[in-house]
């Protein structure tokens, strides 16, 4: 057990330290590593949306599917599997990332930004918390979104294809790919070292299983602490690489922060939205990526949930910068609140029914 | 005669939550089958913290976890 926690911690630990790293090699400040921004980048980068600034096939991201998928492969455990609601995952993962655009950031993220400072990440904290708080209402009340079974082979291939199409894509760089030229998605370290990283969070999180929503979750569901070790190795480690490593960067305080804004209601609301998704998801957009690498459908079919909602964010302007929430964005987690709220009820309802139709008491 | 729970498919935490609920309900013997190693893991975890031992048995891509107080 003992070596269980080490080996929980050492994993976030490495991705802290890493995330500190690839600040320092180029990756913009406080975003050393962000599964949500990465897919919007993504997203631009395909030309599914036309903000300039936030455009590149960052291969951290093709980093976490390989290196999951690689060592899935190797233990045995890749496993091509899906059909569980896979639409509602879908929609999930969309609000999930306008939760995250309008904060600026996914969980990982979050945690990173509040380990150089950021004050504005603990209103997203205390939103990502009490998002999962009510997620867990849900899964105590009996949300379920039902049973996954054995795909066929070819479908738990089709998310590390993607991922080295993308890598090809991005190597090639033909015309019809966007790369920005300024902005945050102009701010890169080098592919090799940003894909060795991603490889190699890919690995370690493929076997620690790390999951910044399951952290809370379990801690407050079970009162199992085990991955909320994980979630702190990262933060004491980001905190110390970022000392070491970006001592310039490092900043107290809630106002000029980079790539953030210090609109504290709606910091706060991004994230629960995000927090709530990511219970009913099963996880963070980092663990969807990892299952995704391990041929789990579903959790590919919640990427392109995202994709496709960091497409909408940008096209609509949803997205939040420096300058602040948008609007639109405002009314956007609004509405996702209502949608998933809405889901998530009537999912309660309908297994309900099903539990007492099929048979009396029992488990 | 054990408690059988069928966890087979389902994705994190439930495989953990319907444990839980059958160690709530009071059950000492209780078998739970699930597919997936992250959910083995999960739930041993649970259950030695709850005072129960846990032995695994694989076969053919499924586990059959054996929790005893």
């Amino acid at each position: 057990m003992k070596s269980a926690k080490w080996k929980i911690i050492g994993s976030g630990a490495v991705l802290g330290i890493l995330a500190a790293l690839l600040v320092k090699f180029g990756n913009p400040v406080n975003m050393g590593i962000c599964v949500a921004c990465f897919y919007r980048d993504i997203a631009g980068a395909l030309g599914l949306h036309r903000a300039g600034v936030v455009q590149y096939i960052r291969p951290e991201i093709i980093g976490f599917i390989l290196g999951a998928f690689i060592f899935a492969k190797a233990k045995g455990e890749f496993k091509a599997r899906g059909g569980s609601s896979p639409i509602l995952r879908f929609v999930f993962g969309f609000f999930m990332m306008v939760g995250a655009l309008v904060f600026l950031g996914c969980p990982l993220r979050m945690i990173l930004r509040l380990a150089n400072g950021d004050l504005n990440a603990l209103l997203g904290l205390a939103g990502y918390i009490v998002g999962i708080l009510v997620g867990i209402q849900f899964l105590k009340k009996g949300f379920t979104l039902g049973k996954s079974t054995k795909q066929p082979t070819a479908s738990g291939y089709i998310m590390p294809a993607i991922a080295a199409v993308l890598l090809i894509l991005l190597v090639v760089a033909p015309a019809f790919i966007f790369f920005s030229a300024e902005g945050p998605g102009a701010k890169t370290a080098p592919i090799l070292m940003s894909l060795g990283a991603g490889l190699i969070v890919g690995l370690m999180l493929q076997r620690t299983r790390l999951c910044t929503a399951g952290g809370f979750r379990d801690a407050f569901l079970i009162k199992d602490f085990h991955f909320l070790w994980g979630i702190i190795g990262v933060f004491v480690f980001a905190l110390i690489g970022n000392l070491v490593f970006n001592p310039a960067s490092f900043k107290i305080g809630f106002v000029d922060q980079p790539i953030a804004h210090a609109d504290h209601v709606w910091n706060f609301l991004g994230m629960a939205l995000v927090g709530v998704t990511a219970v009913l998801l099963g996880g963070c957009p980092l663990r969807q990526t990892i299952l995704a690498g391990e041929g789990d459908t579903d959790a590919a079919v919640t990427i392109l949930g995202l994709i496709v909602g960091a497409a909408f964010c940008h096209n609509f302007g949803l997205a939040s910068s420096g300058a602040g929430t948008t609007t639109n964005g405002r009314i956007a987690v609004i509405v996702g609140f209502v949608v998933v709220i809405a889901i998530a009820v009537s999912v309660v309802v309908s297994s309900k029914k099903k539990k007492v139709a099929s048979k009396e008491g029992g488990l | 005669m054990a408690n059988v729970i069928d966890a087979r498919g389902r994705s994190c935490p439930e495989p953990v939550i319907m444990t839980k609920n059958a160690i709530d309900h009071g059950y000492e013997n209780i078998e739970v089958l699930v597919d997936a190693q992250v959910a083995v893991e999960n739930i041993k975890r649970f259950a030695t913290s709850q005072g129960y031992t846990v032995n695994v048995e694989e076969n053919d891509e499924e586990f059959t976890l054996n929790i005893r107080k």
